[in-house]
């Protein structure tokens, strides 16, 4: 039995955020049915093909998942608990926004199995939310997260953004204090990434809005990783934060590139030497199941010097970085023999760090780690 | 296909500025013969090139045969020979004309005669062409036909006074340009019995049939199986075909005194079919080749250096098959320190040198850096030698120089009297002489000057364009060298001195264009792990600096959803930047940043 990750995308949110290029649709409360039922079937499709895999993690994402009503949620947990082998099961995961949340949907969600909140504050001060199109408040995570607490979830995550307009050094340093006070779990730290065809990204161009300059985005992702440690929590993806044990087992199947199905919406898999990913339009999908075909929109596959390429590409994004002896268990060759050139490159350089046993970054090199990467794709 | 007659035969061009509707013509003459029917006809047929479409000027010139049966009840051919309308191209205009016995000459009607219509007229002239006037734009309110037709018999001396007033636009009025053809042009002479004698006014590579030539017969006949040479080489080639052009290439039996039409004759080396070159029977030669083509001088050179090493032979090869339709492309191997092995190129203009490069980098897929454009300096040396340097790698130290000179071209520029002041101001700035200002009417002037070559081949065309919100038109020719005081300006990256940047300017002009280099590539060089300070300097004096500071950011934030596929194309778009990136000492620099040396900056 190999081990399995699933991904269940959830395309509906209250308003698109400015930056916000994910399938998503606002407020197209009409569809979600309908939706549903399609997913569904989607799942059922993956019976037979998945009979060998054993589920670890589950991962609702979105969109935000926790907009529409609890009982999708639950529906479509049962239906996975059904078809696919759970015994092993260890991590639930929705993602939730401040404001969508009530007890009964909690309740709802503690019920289906769900053992992971995780919450897109973005940041505590309320002007630079509006700034970047969310429609939630400080208030509104303050209470939903009292409710999470007081059901007893017992893992939670919350997104933080840092580099928005108008941010200061001080901004990011009082959203971070007030985070750290609650005892959370689990943080994602992430930069504000401009993607194409946003809002932000139009307004960016148009000279409409500015970013904080690179230098100072740079100290606030410093300061964080420093504070965050001290704060007792432990840096371990280049974005991620987590207290003892807590890392995001299903995130991990990414970096690791274990094997990992999506469900939904533009969801991507990644099963044996394939990456697929399905339509990211309702048409599209709902004709394909209609036809008992996979809603499948495109599809790579990886041959060995690419999935090499991939492996050091995502495993360089842990803090820990890549175990030489995993890496000659996967592939029967040593990196060295491989990339050799390369790494004594990049430790000169003072981007990589290497040792007997482990290639990691160094605190340089988690800032540019793009020049490695690009050097490592064949 | 059937042989015409020889008297009715009309070979015909057409001189036009650019925008006063010679494409726009040139198609409603084929649509009205026949040619193809009105679905059929794509937009603009002579400009097949995207290229030309994309800028709207005929760069190649290419032939079309008409067939048109006039009031007089005869049937005529009528070759049209495209000409191209931009002052680089005054060259491939003359070899044009050569082939021709009449040139229609389009005026727009609103804007009457422009410094590049009457250089062409010129030329037709010098060749004893007849020429028909044609006012075209009539149908647009602010056309003045009557003070036209005034302007054309003053200026240039011909009578207009029956001209078709025309709309090529609307279609309008386009048959009396087929009579004025007839009529007007006359027919071709030359004697069928005599030895060959054909002219190649055009040719290119095919990579089926070898070269093609476009060829003007004067006398002789050229049919399939004789053997042909060519008076410059003297290489002999067996015919396998003759043809003519019209809605496609089409092969014909023989062409004959007065046709024109093209001939393949297996020649597999470009270099063999040259454009200018006279073609005549081998088994039974012509006593003297045809005269009457301009030489060709390339006015501007630069380096073009493939952006990967390993491209060098297939810039050597693209070049080649470019010259072949281009006989004003001259280029020859050179090594530059900075960007390996590539080759100096001489072209007639600034335009010309972007043509040539963008269709390297179009049609032959190519990866190309180019230097900074230069023209050819003449240095006397302390040891009383007087040296050509068209690469300012080559210039001698300071201490050697006895003196240098420049060439000077007398430039002609015709402008609405509103735009006098603008059109002095940017002389000036460009070292230019004023020489005199004549009225054409009361409204417009040419105004002429002697100008630097230098100032002109940097940007001149665009900024007098955009002074005079287009209105204002250019020619120049060649006028002469005279001594100046020039300097060669360095550019160091990271303490290196990049040759490829390197350019001979007036010693008045060093600090201004130094400061403007420096800037430009600050913004082009990305950054990198280190700062990288960009320094202008003349000798051993730095001029300029400015720094591109150090990169302190490069990564992909966050790998959501497990969207894999996305992140690595946008890691592989860099990757494929970085490899159009040309590695000098430790630093990346773009290909961009090469042309930043182009423009003068002059907001």
């Amino acid at each position: 039995m190999k081990d399995l990750g699933i991904y269940i995308h959830i395309p509906f949110c209250n308003s698109k955020c400015y930056y916000c290029d994910f399938v998503s649709f606002p407020h197209k409360d009409d569809r979600i049915d309908e939706y549903i039922e399609y997913l569904l079937g989607e799942i059922k499709e993956y019976k037979e093909l998945l009979k060998e895999y054993i589920v670890k993690t589950i991962f609702i994402g979105g969109g935000t998942p926790s907009y529409i009503g609890g009982q999708h949620i639950g529906r479509i947990l049962e239906y996975i608990y059904k078809n696919f082998n759970v015994e092993a099961l260890e991590e639930v995961t929705i993602e939730t926004n401040p404001g969508t949340l009530n007890r009964e949907k909690l309740k709802l969600y503690k019920e289906y199995g769900i053992n992971r909140i995780s919450i897109g504050v973005q940041s505590l001060n309320d002007n630079l939310l509006k700034n970047i199109g969310r429609v939630h408040t400080s208030v509104d995570f303050y209470r939903n997260f009292d409710l999470i607490r007081n059901l007893n979830f017992k893992n939670v995550n919350v997104d933080l953004m840092f580099g928005l307009p108008n941010q200061t050094m001080e901004d990011c340093k009082e959203t971070l204090e007030k985070i750290t006070k609650l005892d959370i779990e689990h943080i994602s730290y992430y930069s504000l990434i401009l993607e194409e065809n946003t809002l932000m990204d139009k307004w960016y161009k148009e000279g409409k809005i500015r970013l904080a300059e690179e230098e100072m985005e740079r100290d606030m992702y410093h300061f964080g990783i420093n504070f965050l440690k001290d704060q007792g929590y432990k840096h371990y993806e280049i974005s991620n934060f987590a207290k003892d044990g807590l890392e995001c087992k299903h995130n991990l199947f990414y970096w690791q590139l274990k094997p990992y199905i999506g469900f939904g919406l533009a969801a991507h898999s990644n099963l044996k030497d394939k990456r697929y990913w399905n339509y990211s339009n309702f048409k599209d999908y709902y004709n394909s199941l209609d036809e008992n075909r996979f809603p499948i929109d495109g599809e790579e596959t990886i041959n060995r010097e690419m999935a090499i390429a991939e492996y050091l590409i995502m495993g360089l994004r842990l803090i820990e970085g890549v175990n030489k002896n995993d890496f000659f268990n996967r592939f029967k060759i040593k990196v060295e023999d491989l990339y050799e050139e390369l790494l004594i490159k990049y430790k000169e350089q003072g981007l990589l760090y290497i040792d007997d046993e482990w290639i990691r970054f160094t605190p340089k090199g988690l800032d540019l780690s793009n020049i490695v990467y690009v050097d490592i794709l064949p | 296909m059937q042989n015409v007659k020889q008297t009715n035969i009309r070979n015909f061009s057409i001189i036009a500025h650019i925008d006063h509707g010679k494409s726009t013509l040139a198609d409603r003459l084929i649509e009205k013969t026949g040619l193809l029917t009105s679905r059929e006809m794509q937009d603009q047929i002579l400009d097949s090139m995207d290229l030309e479409r994309e800028r709207g000027i005929t760069i190649k010139l290419k032939n079309v045969r008409l067939n048109y049966k006039a009031k007089d009840g005869e049937e005529y051919v009528l070759n049209l020979i495209d000409t191209p309308g931009h002052v680089d191209f005054n060259y491939e205009v003359s070899r044009s004309l050569a082939a021709c016995e009449g040139a229609l000459l389009i005026i727009d009607a609103t804007q009457g005669i422009e410094a590049q219509t009457l250089a062409n007229v010129y030329l037709a002239l010098e060749q004893d062409l007849e020429i028909v006037p044609i006012i075209n734009k009539i149908d647009l309110p602010s056309a003045r036909p009557e003070e036209v037709k005034k302007e054309i018999e003053d200026v240039i001396g011909i009578e207009a006074e029956e001209a078709p007033l025309i709309s090529a636009k609307e279609g309008l009025n386009i048959e009396a340009v087929l009579e004025e053809i007839v009529n007007k042009i006359p027919a071709p002479k030359g004697e069928k019995k005599a030895p060959l004698k054909a002219l190649i006014f055009d040719s290119y590579y095919d990579s089926y049939k070898g070269v093609v030539a476009y060829i003007r017969v004067f006398e002789g006949v050229l049919k399939p199986g004789m053997e042909i040479r060519m008076m410059s080489s003297n290489k002999h080639y067996e015919v396998t075909e003759v043809g003519v052009t019209t809605s496609k290439q089409g092969p014909v039996d023989q062409l004959e005194a007065g046709d024109v039409g093209y001939v393949v004759a297996s020649i597999k080396n470009v270099k063999d079919a040259r454009v200018g070159d006279t073609i005549t029977d081998h088994n039974n030669p012509t006593d003297s080749p045809l005269s009457g083509y301009k030489k060709v001088v390339p006015m501007v050179y630069c380096g073009i250096y493939p952006a990967e090493g390993e491209d060098f032979n297939s810039v050597r090869d693209a070049l080649e098959k470019l010259q072949v339709n281009d006989a004003s492309l001259i280029f020859e191997p050179e090594t530059s320190a900075a960007l390996g092995f590539g080759f100096r190129c001489g072209f007639l203009g600034l335009l010309h040198m972007e043509i040539i490069q963008e269709r390297l980098e179009r049609e032959f897929d190519l990866n190309i850096v180019t230097t900074a454009p230069s023209v050819i300096y003449k240095v006397m040396t302390e040891s009383g030698e007087m040296l050509s340097i068209q690469n300012p790698t080559n210039l001698p130290h300071e201490t050697e120089i006895e003196y240098m000179e420049e060439p000077i071209v007398s430039a002609s520029i015709m402008t609405p009297t509103d735009y006098v002041g603008a059109v002095m101001e940017l002389c000036q700035n460009r070292r230019g002489t004023f020489i005199n200002m004549e009225y054409l009417e009361e409204t417009r002037v040419v105004m002429h000057y002697d100008l630097p070559l230098n100032e002109v081949i940097y940007d001149f065309f665009d900024a007098l364009k955009s002074r005079t919100r287009g209105y204002a038109s250019l020619d120049y020719e060649l006028k002469g060298y005279e001594e100046s005081e020039l300097v060669k300006l360095d550019i160091l990256i990271n303490g290196e001195l990049v040759d490829a940047f390197s350019i001979i300017v007036h010693k008045d002009k060093a600090y201004e264009r130094g400061r403007s280099i420096a800037e430009r590539l600050k913004d082009e060089i990305p950054r990198h792990q280190f700062a990288v300070p960009i320094q202008a300097v003349i000798g051993s004096k730095i001029i300029a600096r400015e720094t591109v500071r150090a990169l302190r950011k490069d990564v992909l934030a966050k790998c959501y959803g497990g969207d894999i596929t996305r992140k690595k194309k946008l890691l592989e778009k860099q990757k494929e930047g970085k490899k159009r990136m040309r590695q000098i000492g430790s630093v990346e620099v773009p290909q961009e940043a090469f042309l930043a040396v182009l423009k003068y900056d002059e907001k």
